[in-house]
């Protein structure tokens, strides 16, 4: 009985009346290696090519930096790779199954893939605590998101998440009233709520004390392993801290790419940073 | 038959008299005609059928009598008078009241008064008037200058018969001026059609006078080759007219669509340009208007000075007005669209009842200068009255005006520093505040511009922001924000728009669905027509 | 580290007692609120020559207010909450008013057409809650699904309540042109000007302002009022967490617009003429004053600027008509600069500044 209500329920959705509008669930294939992967990727905008004929390749479990100067592409690169632009030309797979610049940015986020900004952007009106439960994967959809009463399994999820970012004791507290570096904290905690397989992180201490820097240096090298996890940075000493792979980009393409002191020794890496260095001197 | 024939005798009648009457005054006094001569003239018209009339109206017409055509245009109007007991003929002058000055018709000296009992006023029919109009037409056709030959010309169109085509040709023979001359060959070419000559039809062809379609629609119905032919020639018209009616509604559009933009534009500034929120805008175009009609008020009998002075003079009272307002509200509330909408609505409501309170709640008319009156007949089909096109003018030059400033100038270039990026600018030295207090009294200024401009097309009163806030907003939004060309074709396509819409569905329900479709562009567009370019982050 | 801990045990112990408070405010308003329904039907029960008689005139007004609370309730709900500012939600209240005249109309003249079926009152009610909720559902889905936002958002709502507006004064729609609709007798088989009446009327009301602030505090508490504050905080955000946004501002504007029509079929009866008027830009973004001045995301400080607002407007219309727009104008001015949390904010922080006090 309930078997059929349920089937007639599915059939009603609107999105299910066609075959091809069935969104694409199934897990992700990571069986042939490499969660991301992207190909000979170009956008420009209004003829300046911000991303030029890019490759990339991040494996499963892998935490990997990208670094370079101002204007390298960094975030138009993860602009592309969570739906929010799309590109010119080029193939952007998640895992062997996935084609990314089919989907719009809450499918990307309900694959897995989770994204923090450059700035912080929690809810501030909203606690700790309720800011980690917006963020819990499961159904979003409206009258589920209004019925929706946190379980014991969520409570314990989030303690965890809780725990893992170190904000135990702020979990009442109003997002808006927390210091700069808990607020990055809080926000990768609502990507791990989540529980993505792959975590996009932009410039995650910038502006961030010592200490604040080693905690979350800290935090970072937990959360790989679990999943993968990319970080773009320009502070070098942070990138030598938590990095093993290191990626340069330069004008919107690979410059270079292997462990921090092969790229630090490259002549070109060199001279784009060394470059960059004068400019701003001058 | 019968009838042409009467006509002939009666022409050969005419004839004889004219040389029976000719003689006497040749051998008398020259070019003049005696008195008693102008009596038996007029005599002739004292007749008792309207036949006779007409043919003592025909007489006099073609006489060499000085007096002739004050005679006709008396008569004509109903003035021509004769003495109940005598044999005088009278012309009155006023026929107000019960005792009417009159003068003696012959000697045109004043003679008294009369009333209902001493004179008689001669009476004419509808026929009677249309054979003494193409007399009249037909003596000033010969006569006068070029303007009225020309205006006699026009009126012959559709009237001529056989006793007065002979006359138009000879007349046509003699006229030099080629307009004259082309306005008696369309009004003979269309008397030969309606005699039957077919290759007539050839200079009809594409004329635009409703006379001339008129009198074709008969002739094209039934068969034959007159009505055939009629019929192309008749559907040439109609195309023709079509084309011109386009272009009127057009016309129409574009002065609509002026003023939507002369709204706009500055909202343009205020709101596309700098971001604000100003509801007040309607507000500041009313003050505007308001300063058109106060310096009327201050300069009467003098409308077109008053409305060259109130072109500065709105625009300052307007920047004042927008100027306060940024100063005292809107740069508290900096980078809150939403507060500053509902903080300047505020204010919209306060200029309104101020309004309400100094001058008074009732709608208020601005006059028009001579200059703006009336309108410009481009052809039969197509005129152009002088306060729209005033207005488009207008419009495009406080466009041109407003791009040159925003494009070329100091603070034209401080302003889009400003906006985009405001720390950078001030870091450059740029004082950010007092820019934007200076674009904002531009803006409101332009309101105030657009506020005079309307005080010409319509009534002015303490709703009149009111009725185009909504337009402004929309036009803005459509254009794209931000983009000054964008807000004027924007504003011209609604224009149109509407225009072309109304004969179809009427004014109320043109513009419904000129605003239905501008939301349901927004929602495809959110942009606008001309998005700002960039990297959009 | 050992500082934070402190601070913040701190406020979790503010935190708890908030979520008590919270509890505590629908009980409060809940009970505020019957207790002036029981008392007005009370004092309206007096004799007429007792000095706390309540006249039905006062009554009918009273009634009047609890739909301007209504409505500013569904205002309060997509601005305050969604950061929505909907400045054409007096056309849902007109749809909804509309409805209930065509409903009304129907019961006393012969009408025919489809005008007829609305002499049904369970199609009536149907189509108070359809015309709005349609017209929310067809508009918010293009609105919101194309992502147009805040003043483009405002600006379009305006346009479609003036465009409204424009149809309705016409006499071909059939609803009665520019005089609307008016000349009601009876609803339900009762006269409308009857005493009996006019205090179910104003029952009516006040119960569906208190089931519609029900309604709101159980969304506004619910996950999906969390997942509308961070909405309206920070939009992109929501998204990537894979929120649909669209489809949780969709449903939320169709529950407001559904309110606000409710609110004029209920207003309707009540004043006894509804007209194009109601479409009027200006009274939608009266009603927004209302909220703002109440204190814009707290559901009782729209109730309570409703009322204050139109109480302040049917004492000054007639005292002194002049000064009325003045006062309105001003007000939306002051609320704005000096007050951007409205009385409910100003009361919060009177209460906080005295509880800060007896705690330290």
């Amino acid at each position: 009985m309930s078997e059929t209500l349920n089937r007639l329920r599915d059939m009603a959705r609107p999105d299910r009346v066609f075959d091809f509008m069935v969104p694409d669930v199934s897990p992700v294939d990571v069986r042939h290696g490499p969660i991301l992967y992207m190909e000979d990727v170009t956008v420009s905008f209004d003829g300046f090519r911000a991303i030029d004929r890019l490759n990339l390749t991040i494996d499963d479990g892998e935490l990997r930096c990208i670094i370079g100067p101002n204007g390298a592409g960094k975030t138009t690169m993860m602009d592309i790779i969570t739906g929010k632009t799309r590109p010119d030309s080029g193939q952007v797979w998640f895992g062997s199954r996935h084609n990314l610049l089919r989907l719009a940015e809450p499918e990307v986020a309900s694959l897995g893939i989770g994204r923090k900004f450059q700035k912080p952007t929690v809810f501030e009106a909203l606690t700790v605590f309720e800011n980690l439960e917006l963020a819990m994967a499961g159904d979003r959809r409206v009258w589920t998101t209004f019925m929706a009463r946190l379980d014991h399994e969520g409570r314990a999820r989030l303690d965890e998440v809780l725990e893992t970012i170190g904000l135990e004791a702020e979990r009442d507290r109003w997002a808006g009233v927390l210091s700069h570096g808990q607020k990055q904290w809080l926000e990768i905690g609502m990507l791990l709520m989540q529980r993505p397989r792959l975590l996009l992180i932009d410039e995650p201490v910038a502006g961030m004390t010592e200490q604040e820097m080693h905690r979350t240096a800290d935090l970072l090298n937990r959360l790989a392993g679990q999943q993968s996890v990319v970080v773009v940075e320009h502070d070098m000493g942070f990138v030598r801290s938590i990095a093993r792979h290191v990626t340069v980009l330069h004008q919107g393409s690979v410059l270079a790419e292997g462990s921090m002191d092969a790229v630090a020794a490259d002549p070109r890496v060199r001279e784009v940073y060394l470059g960059a260095e004068e400019e701003r001197h001058a | 038959m019968s009838r042409r024939a009467i006509r002939d005798l009666w022409r050969a009648g005419v004839v004889l008299v004219l040389v029976m009457l000719a003689l006497p005054g040749v051998v008398h006094a020259g070019d003049q005609i005696s008195d008693e001569q102008a009596r038996t003239l007029l005599e002739g018209l004292d007749a008792s059928g309207f036949e006779a009339k007409g043919e003592a109206v025909e007489r006099i017409a073609s006489s060499q009598a000085t007096q002739r055509e004050r005679w006709l245009q008396a008569l004509l109007e109903g003035r021509l008078a004769r003495e109940r007991r005598g044999e005088h003929f009278y012309i009155i002058t006023d026929d107000a009241g019960r005792e009417w000055p009159i003068i003696d018709a012959i000697t045109l000296e004043d003679a008294g008064t009369g009333s209902r009992r001493t004179i008689n006023t001669i009476t004419i029919n509808n026929t009677l008037r249309t054979r003494i109009e193409g007399a009249l037409a037909a003596m000033s056709l010969t006569a006068g200058d070029v303007s009225a030959r020309l205006a006699a010309a026009r009126a012959l169109l559709g009237t001529l018969d056989e006793a007065s085509a002979p006359g138009v040709e000879d007349t046509l023979a003699d006229e030099e001026d080629p307009a004259v001359r082309e306005q008696l060959e369309t009004a003979l070419a269309l008397y030969r059609v309606q005699q039957g000559d077919v290759a007539a039809l050839e200079t009809l062809r594409g004329h635009l006078d409703t006379r001339v379609r008129n009198a074709l629609v008969p002739l094209a119905e039934g068969d034959g080759e007159l009505a055939g032919e009629a019929r192309r020639v008749l559907a040439g018209i109609e195309r023709k007219r079509e084309w011109h009616q386009r272009v009127q509604t057009l016309f129409f559009g574009l002065s609509a669509g002026s003023i939507l933009v002369l709204a706009a534009i500055g909202l343009a500034i205020t709101f596309g340009v700098m971001g604000v929120i100003n509801m007040a805008h309607g507000e500041l175009i009313m003050l505007g208007a308001y300063s058109a009609w106060w310096l009327q008020q201050l300069l009467p009998g003098q409308p077109g000075l008053a409305l060259l002075l109130a072109i500065p003079f709105g625009f300052l009272v307007a920047a004042a007005f927008g100027i306060a307002i940024e100063r005292s509200v809107i740069r508290f509330l900096k980078g809150r669209p939403l507060e500053t909408l509902l903080a300047t609505f505020g204010v919209s409501l306060i200029l309104q009842q101020l309004v309400r309170t100094v001058f008074s709640p009732l709608n208020r008319a601005v006059a028009a200068p001579e200059w703006l009156r009336g309108s410009w007949q481009v052809t039969e089909a197509l005129s152009i009255s002088y306060s729209r096109l005033a207005v488009l003018i207008f419009c495009l030059v406080v466009f041109a005006a407003l791009w040159a400033v925003m494009r070329f100038t100091r603070l034209g270039l401080e302003v889009r520093a400003v906006t985009q990026n405001r720390d950078m600018a001030r870091a450059m030295g740029v004082r950010a505040a007092r820019v934007d207090m200076l674009t904002f009294g531009l803006g409101a200024g332009v309101a105030g511009l657009a506020g005079v401009a309307l005080s010409q097309i319509t009534n002015v009163g303490p709703n009149l922001g009111q009725n185009y806030i909504v337009d402004s907003f929309l036009v803005v939004v459509f254009g794209g924000v931000g983009n000054l060309w964008g807000t004027l074709v924007a504003g011209m396509t609604l224009g149109v728009l509407n225009q072309v819409l109304q004969p179809w569905v009427g004014a109320v329900l043109a513009k419904i669905v000129v605003l239905v479709g501008v939301i349901l562009f927004i929602q495809k567009r959110p942009q606008g027509l001309f998005p700002p370019r960039g990297r959009v982050s | 580290m050992s500082q934070v801990r402190t601070v913040s045990s701190g406020t979790g112990s503010v935190r708890r007692s908030m979520g008590h408070l919270s509890d505590r405010t629908t009980t409060f308003t809940c009970a505020v609120l019957m207790m002036a329904a029981v008392l007005v039907v009370g004092l309206n029960l007096l004799p007429s020559d007792h000095a706390l008689h309540v006249g039905d005139a006062t009554v009918s007004l009273l009634g009047k207010y609890c739909c301007y609370m209504l409505l500013a309730l569904a205002v309060d709900l997509i601005w305050g909450y969604l950061g929505i500012l909907s400045l054409g939600h007096g056309a849902f209240f007109a749809l909804g008013g509309y409805a209930m005249g065509l409903y009304l109309n129907a019961q006393g003249a012969n009408v025919d057409g489809w005008q007829a079926w609305l002499g049904h009152f369970p199609l009536a009610m149907l189509a108070v809650v359809l015309a709005p909720g349609l017209l929310a559902l067809v508009f918010g889905w293009l609105a919101f699904r194309s992502r147009v936002t805040g003043v483009y958002f405002s600006i379009i709502t305006q346009a479609m309540t003036f465009a409204l507006m424009l149809a309705f004064n016409r006499n071909e729609m059939g609803v009665g042109g520019s005089t609307g609709l008016t000349r009601f007798r009876e609803l339900l088989g009762m006269p409308l000007n009857s005493h009996a009446m006019t205090v179910a009327l104003f029952v009516a009301s006040l119960m569906a302002v208190l089931l519609a602030f029900v309604v709101c505090r159980m969304i506004t508490t619910s996950r999906l009022g969390r997942v509308c504050i961070a909405t309206r905080d920070a939009e992109a955000r929501t998204r990537f967490l894979g929120y649909r946004v669209e489809h949780v501002k969709l449903a939320v504007f169709v529950v407001s617009a559904v309110m606000a029509g409710i609110a004029g079929a209920l207003y309707v009866p009540q004043v006894g003429i509804i007209n194009p008027g109601s479409f009027a830009p200006l009274f939608s973004i009266e009603v927004v004053v209302w909220v703002a001045l109440g204190g814009r995301a707290t559901l009782f400080g729209a109730l309570i600027g409703a009322l204050v607002v139109n109480w302040l407007k049917t004492v000054l219309t007639t005292e002194m008509p002049d000064a009325w727009l003045f006062i309105l104008g001003g007000l939306f001015v002051v609320v704005t600069m000096a007050l951007p949390q409205g009385i409910a904010g100003l009361a919060a922080s009177l209460r906080r500044n005295r509880g800060g006090s007896a705690h330290e």
